[in-house]
């Protein structure tokens, strides 16, 4: 019997699948999508910016699908991935200097950063739709 | 909200669990089977249901979730009271580690509810219908809601946690100012349950090398230590892209401990240290 139960490897009890989102956790894990989605962001900007130096016509192409109802709101989001990050960024620079760890602080600056955020987005958009 | 302290359990959550599949990346043997209902005795007036984790090494059966009814008039108010109860009164196989019953030996610490924390310090009245408790997450266990420890003790090993000194044993005690001394208050009152590695994202993706925050809350806590004199042997071990800096200051650490610690900090403080042992 003591064989057989050797075979056989203890379970591991599940991790992601019961744990439960804290703030904490989901702006990490938003942190670091946002990061992806940026990186694919910079590709497309590349494209961008080649099909202006390519010519009239394909840029037009370009810039169609970008102003397009689709371009916009996949822009919209990326806007927002780009302050979300930005600010989950700079809230890391602050750890780094051991600052604000009291669970009140963790708390209050994460919710900054998501209204901050927003706001900054909002803001650029209007500034971009109406200033520009 | 605002988590003041980690002992506030979340009024609202928008989502209970991740949303990703019930067996996400589950090995097969790790996969929990649906278990058994155990109706609350006849007569009981206030019940409130349970869902336990149970696992029967010698069965050779997967994990299962068993559901427990338990008598809250006949019952302690504390999760651990409840599963006395079901030990008591239903399932005598039940199986969990206690021991002080009153948040100072850290062996009770599980998953209830879906974060960490010690089963007779959380309320029964603080968890919801059906209350749902594993073992301390991402760990192997042996037997119903008892974890393997094995290897995040093997962890806290590495950090060498004793008073290594070079020079001369002194006649009298090594004394310490209350300067000293205070530097490790939120440090030395760890009692190793592990409810913070168990939580943290990070050693569940790279736990076979990542310390993990209880080992580098144990590591900080030698680190300032006055009376220590191995602070850079002990950097050494540390200076590692795995062993310290796999933690990303997700925070899921400070935000459970039950002793209300801050690992998160203690390692903030020990990537200080490098950066300033370096230039």
């Amino acid at each position: 019997m003591s064989n057989q139960m050797a075979k056989r490897p203890r379970p591991r009890s599940p991790n992601i699948q019961i744990y439960r989102p804290q703030l904490t956790s989901v702006l990490s894990i938003v942190n670091r999508i946002t990061g992806v989605v940026l990186s694919v962001c910079a590709v497309v900007l590349v494209v961008w910016l080649i099909a202006a130096a390519t010519g009239p016509h394909t840029y037009a192409v370009v810039q169609g699908a970008i102003a397009s109802w689709i371009g916009r709101i996949v822009l919209f989001g990326a806007t927002f991935s780009f302050f979300l990050h930005l600010c989950g960024g700079i809230r890391h620079l602050v750890w780094d200097t051991v600052q604000g760890f009291e669970l009140r602080s963790i708390y209050a600056s994460g919710w900054a950063v998501v209204a901050a955020s927003v706001v900054l987005t909002v803001a650029a958009w209007l500034t971009s739709l109406f200033a520009g | 909200m605002i988590i003041e302290s980690s002992d506030q359990v979340p009024r609202a959550t928008l989502l209970k669990r991740f949303p990703v599949p019930r067996n996400f990346g589950v090995t097969p043997e790790s996969r929990i089977d649906r278990g058994k209902t155990w109706p609350a005795p006849a007569g009981a007036v206030r019940v409130k249901s349970f869902e336990i984790y149970r696992y029967e090494p010698d069965s050779g059966e997967n994990p299962r979730l068993d559901t427990f009814e338990v008598n809250l008039d006949d019952c302690g108010p504390m999760v651990l009271d409840a599963l006395f109860w079901i030990k008591n009164n239903v399932d005598s196989t039940l199986t969990f580690r206690r021991s002080c019953r009153e948040g100072v030996c850290g062996s009770c610490a599980m998953n209830m509810d879906g974060t960490n924390w010690l089963a007779c310090t959380r309320f029964i009245s603080d968890l919801g219908t059906p209350a749902t408790i594993y073992p301390l997450a991402n760990m192997r266990v042996i037997k119903d809601l008892v974890p393997d420890l094995t290897h995040v003790f093997a962890q806290y090993a590495m950090i060498e946690p004793w008073l290594q000194s070079k020079t001369p044993e002194p006649e009298t005690e090594r004394l310490q100012s209350p300067e000293e001394r205070s530097k490790l208050d939120g440090y030395y009152e760890c009692i190793l349950c592990f409810c913070c590695t168990s939580g943290c994202p990070s050693h569940w993706w790279n736990g076979d090398r990542f310390l993990g925050p209880a080992a580098l809350l144990q590591a900080w806590r030698w680190l300032v230590d006055s009376r220590d004199e191995a602070t850079g042997e002990r950097l050494d071990i540390l200076e590692d892209p795995f062993r310290l800096y796999r933690c990303h200051t997700i925070l899921n650490c400070t935000r459970t401990c039950p002793k209300g610690l801050n690992p998160g900090k203690a390692i903030a403080e020990t990537k200080k240290m490098l950066i300033e042992r370096r230039s």
